[in-house]
């Protein structure tokens, strides 16, 4: 756990980068510090681990105040990764994700043994771990960055732009590949972002940073874009927050029907029918007009959700589905019923009705 | 040209060979050590920086024969004591290897310092082990440049009487004998391109990641 305790900094020049901040980033949870250029966000971080000392007030890891801690030591004890991976150019990859458990003078094999285990967590391959940095794509170079801050297994990290520097198709791929990770080892994370959808994707909780460094609002991400604490923070969250939110609804109380289901070569029912095969599972919409199912004349399925998945989800389903019914699968990928848009916007305004009320109670 | 004269002088030849290569080599050794220590309190001290620069070109301006006569008065040393040219070199290697080294460390990319600072290294440890590494290409090219300059500058040595195959120059224009100033002129520069090729193949030894950047 990280605890800010009134934390400001302020320069020699009289500028405050931070100005009383509080916040707590939970126990084995990501939390995003979010916002415009010159906030404070990167300041914060770089107090945690003290490249950058407070002027007032405290920090806490796992308890324990960081100006009371060697910084060498502190520093070794918690991972750190960067904008531009910040690699050792002269050193390969098993050099740079050692470079921790060497410092602390960890034994070599076992040293070793866990560098190509966490190579293969963040998804290189073990032939890549002789290879120099400038080998590796800017999106293999920030995966080594994360496995060289995981290397000593540090309880904390700290996590400073870390894919601003990637194109967008590959940012997408390692954040989804760092939020698997991060369900495995379970790291208390504080990451800094300028991308208010990376906060919103990555984020257990999202902490929105204003100029002048102070903490606008410290939520979860739907909170967050349910209830913008100011009018700063509803902007910066963007315009399309209500249906960015969705994201964070279930869509397990959706009521839905059957489906109109028919097997190819039986005959075609009215309006469209949904193709399935002998498992009921989903082949793709046949239009109206038919007189039978055939595989030839069906169009695409589009895609489809689950109980588990978010509203987003559903309609997004609803949306690219040609019939208009966003078609559900349950855990054996069989057709389980199909909603269409009007009972899904019935069912998000009944939902945030409730939400609102819960809101206003609180 | 006359080769029996070659053949005849063949040991005092590779005598004045090896006089050059050590007179023009050790300072070399020295001054990279002087301007190591010297460029990383530069670097580390930004402050002492600009007067470090003012004094070592100073330093450098002082023309090679003034010194090799003044240092013996300096230093106590007999004129034709071969520390006299070592020295004055030194100081010239020296000079010019400081910025290189200070140019080098200044070449590490932000990022890679700033790493190596998050993820808990001491100071002198990250120096030594991560940015004077990574300078190596600089201080090599750096190194390049003064080797040669010394190899050169050894020869004007003869005129105070050690100067290694300089002193094949002098006692040839004596003598009016051109075979041997060729002779002494030739080594020269074969010694100064071997050395270069030298230089070069140890960079790429020790750098083997410095020119990947194209293949990525």
């Amino acid at each position: 756990m990280i605890e800010f305790e009134s934390v400001s900094k302020r320069f020699p020049d009289g500028t405050v980068a931070v100005d009383d901040v509080s916040l707590v980033a939970p126990q084995g949870k990501l939390t995003v510090l979010v916002g415009p250029s010159g906030c404070g966000k990167t300041t914060s971080l770089a107090m945690v681990n003290r490249l950058v000392d407070v002027t007032s007030g405290r920090i806490l890891v796992d308890g324990k105040d960081v100006s009371q801690t060697d910084r060498v030591e502190l520093r070794r004890g918690i991972g750190y990764v960067i904008q531009h991976s910040g690699l050792f150019p002269h050193r390969t990859v098993l050099d740079n994700v050692t470079t921790v458990p060497r410092l602390l003078g960890w034994d070599k094999t076992k040293t070793r043994e866990r560098a190509y285990e966490l190579i293969e967590m963040v998804g290189l391959s073990t032939e890549q771990a002789g290879r120099y940095p400038a080998q590796l794509s800017g999106g293999q170079q920030q995966r080594v960055g994360v496995a060289r801050a995981l290397a000593s297994d540090p309880p904390v990290m700290l996590m400073d732009e870390p894919f601003s520097a990637v194109d967008p198709v590959v940012r997408s791929s390692l954040q989804d590949e760092f939020l698997r990770l991060q369900d495995q080892v379970g790291k208390t994370i504080l990451f800094v972002t300028h991308d208010i959808d990376e906060a919103i994707k990555l984020g257990d909780k999202v902490a929105v940073f204003a100029e002048g460094g102070h903490l606008a609002q410290i939520d979860s991400p739907g909170d967050l874009l349910a209830a913008p604490a100011d009018g700063f923070v509803a902007s910066f969250v963007g315009r399309d927050r209500g249906y960015r939110r969705l994201q964070f609804l279930p869509s397990d109380g959706v009521g839905v029907r059957s489906a109109p289901t028919a097997r190819i070569g039986d005959r075609a029912l009215d309006g469209w029918t949904l193709a399935v095969d002998g498992d009921d599972r989903p082949l793709g919409w046949l239009a109206p007009g038919a007189d039978s199912v055939s595989q030839d004349r069906l169009e695409p399925l589009g895609s489809t959700f689950t109980k588990t998945d978010s509203l987003r989800a559903a309609l997004e389903a609803v949306l690219v589905s040609p019939a208009g019914l966003a078609v559900r699968l349950d855990d054996d990928g069989c057709v389980d019923g199909v909603v269409d848009h009007a009972t899904l916007a019935e069912h998000h305004q009944a939902s945030s009705e409730t939400a609102d009320s819960g809101q206003e109670s609180r | 040209m006359d080769w029996g004269w070659i053949v005849d002088n063949r040991d005092l030849i590779l005598e004045l060979l090896i006089e050059h290569i050590w007179l023009s080599a050790i300072p070399v050794v020295i001054g990279l050590a002087v301007a190591l220590v010297l460029g990383v309190l530069a670097h580390t001290y930004r402050w002492a920086y600009p007067p470090l620069l003012i004094v070592v070109g100073v330093l450098y301006t002082i023309p090679s024969l003034a010194l090799f006569i003044v240092l013996p008065v300096v230093l106590g040393t007999q004129i034709l004591n071969p520390l006299n040219i070592v020295i004055a070199l030194t100081i010239y290697s020296g000079a010019l290897l400081v910025r290189t080294v200070v140019d080098g460390l200044d070449a590490v990319p932000p990022a890679v310092r700033k790493a190596a600072e998050g993820l808990g290294y001491k100071r002198l440890t990250r120096i030594v082990t991560v940015e004077l590494p990574i300078a190596i290409p600089v201080i090599v090219a750096g190194l390049r440049v003064v080797t040669v300059a010394n190899i050169s500058m050894v020869s004007v040595g003869a005129l105070i009487g050690i100067g290694g195959l300089g002193e094949l120059f002098t006692s040839g224009f004596q003598i009016r004998f051109v075979t041997e100033i060729i002779v002494g002129l030739v080594l020269s520069l074969l010694l100064a391109v071997t050395a270069d090729l030298l230089l070069v193949f140890l960079q790429r030894k020790t750098t083997p990641w410095d020119r990947l950047g194209a293949t990525a």
